[in-house]
């Protein structure tokens, strides 16, 4: 039998189709180059060293602050309740400046919270781009190690918890206060 | 109206660190009578079983979130009237008029001062 080459099945093909239709072939073909030409460039991009590197290597470091904060934190707050207990030994007035610095210290310390809320933000971002990254260049499979896609939130309460606001667009007690108040 | 320092209060928040802080502030403000939670669903249960007249909650923790908790508690014939102040770091109108909605007593937007939390404590408990 004789051997037929591509182009000549091309050719036939080509000389069965009608005007459309050759159109439509030829703009599949073009898109099909687009494709290749779009793979070899991701290809390029040597994409495989972010996700499996750089990526989770800056969710691990951003854990490791949390984590470093938390311990901080706790630590000033053992400090603290010691002090607190050493109150009642103090003269009046050196008492109430113990006391009054250990509030102070309290207040401050709920800086590891909106730090840690912030962080975690950042650590899902992060953890969406690897995501991405991999679906991307084309080498996902469906594991338990890939971090999931955030899922939809179910209730009011989950559709509005989206963490601390940029220092600008927050709202502050006194504003949070009046608006409560027009309530009544 | 002299607030009532033996009335048990139960805080809710993920982070270890703000339930300490909140019991430590708490505590200068002579309330003894205090309860931990790390999130909605265990804030409910221990509600259901226990005698609470105050319930300071933060907003966003998983599986349920404070705002979740509140319904929760407000939709419950038996808790239903019992004080609660959100403490939060979620500071847009939407959340806290969602807040409102669903019957919150006070809302603090985090960080907060301890006498932002006294004032705000004294109001809840004084229309309680």
């Amino acid at each position: 039998m004789r051997k037929v080459d591509r182009a000549e099945i091309a050719l036939q093909v080509m000389s069965g189709l009608g005007r459309t239709e050759a159109a439509l072939l030829q703009e599949l073909e073009a898109l099909g180059r687009m494709v290749a030409a779009a793979k070899e460039e991701i290809a390029a991009m040597r994409v495989e060293n972010v996700d499996a590197t750089h990526l989770p290597a800056a969710t691990d470091e951003l854990d490791e602050v949390v984590r470093s904060t938390a311990d901080a934190a706790n630590e000033i707050l053992d400090a603290c309740e010691a002090l607190e207990r050493l109150q009642p030994s103090l003269s009046g007035a050196a008492a109430e400046t113990v006391g009054g610095c250990v509030t102070r210290i309290y207040e401050a310390c709920a800086f590891q919270d909106i730090t840690g809320q912030r962080i975690g933000k950042v650590v899902n971002a992060l953890k969406q781009i690897e995501q991405r990254v991999r679906e991307t260049t084309g080498r996902y499979t469906p594991s338990s190690t890939l971090p999931a896609r955030t899922g939809p939130a179910h209730t009011e309460g989950e559709r509005l918890a989206s963490g601390p606001q940029p220092v600008a667009a927050a709202s502050s007690q006194a504003e949070i206060d009046a608006l409560l108040a027009s309530f009544d | 109206m002299a607030l009532d320092k033996s009335t048990s209060v139960l805080i809710v928040d993920d982070y270890k660190t703000m339930l300490r802080i909140i019991r430590n502030l708490l505590k200068q403000l002579d309330f003894n009578n205090v309860e931990e939670a790390t999130d909605g669903q265990e804030a409910l249960s221990k509600l259901r079983a226990g005698n609470f007249g105050l319930i300071i909650s933060d907003w966003n923790m998983e599986p349920m979130t404070g705002l979740d908790l509140l319904k929760e508690v407000r939709a419950d014939a038996r808790l239903k009237s019992t004080p609660f102040i959100m403490i939060t770091a979620e500071s847009k109108t939407e959340n806290v008029v969602a807040a409102r909605a669903a019957g919150v007593s006070n809302y603090i937007v985090k960080p907060f001062n301890a006498e932002t939390l006294r004032e705000k404590i004294e109001k809840v408990m004084a229309h309680a």
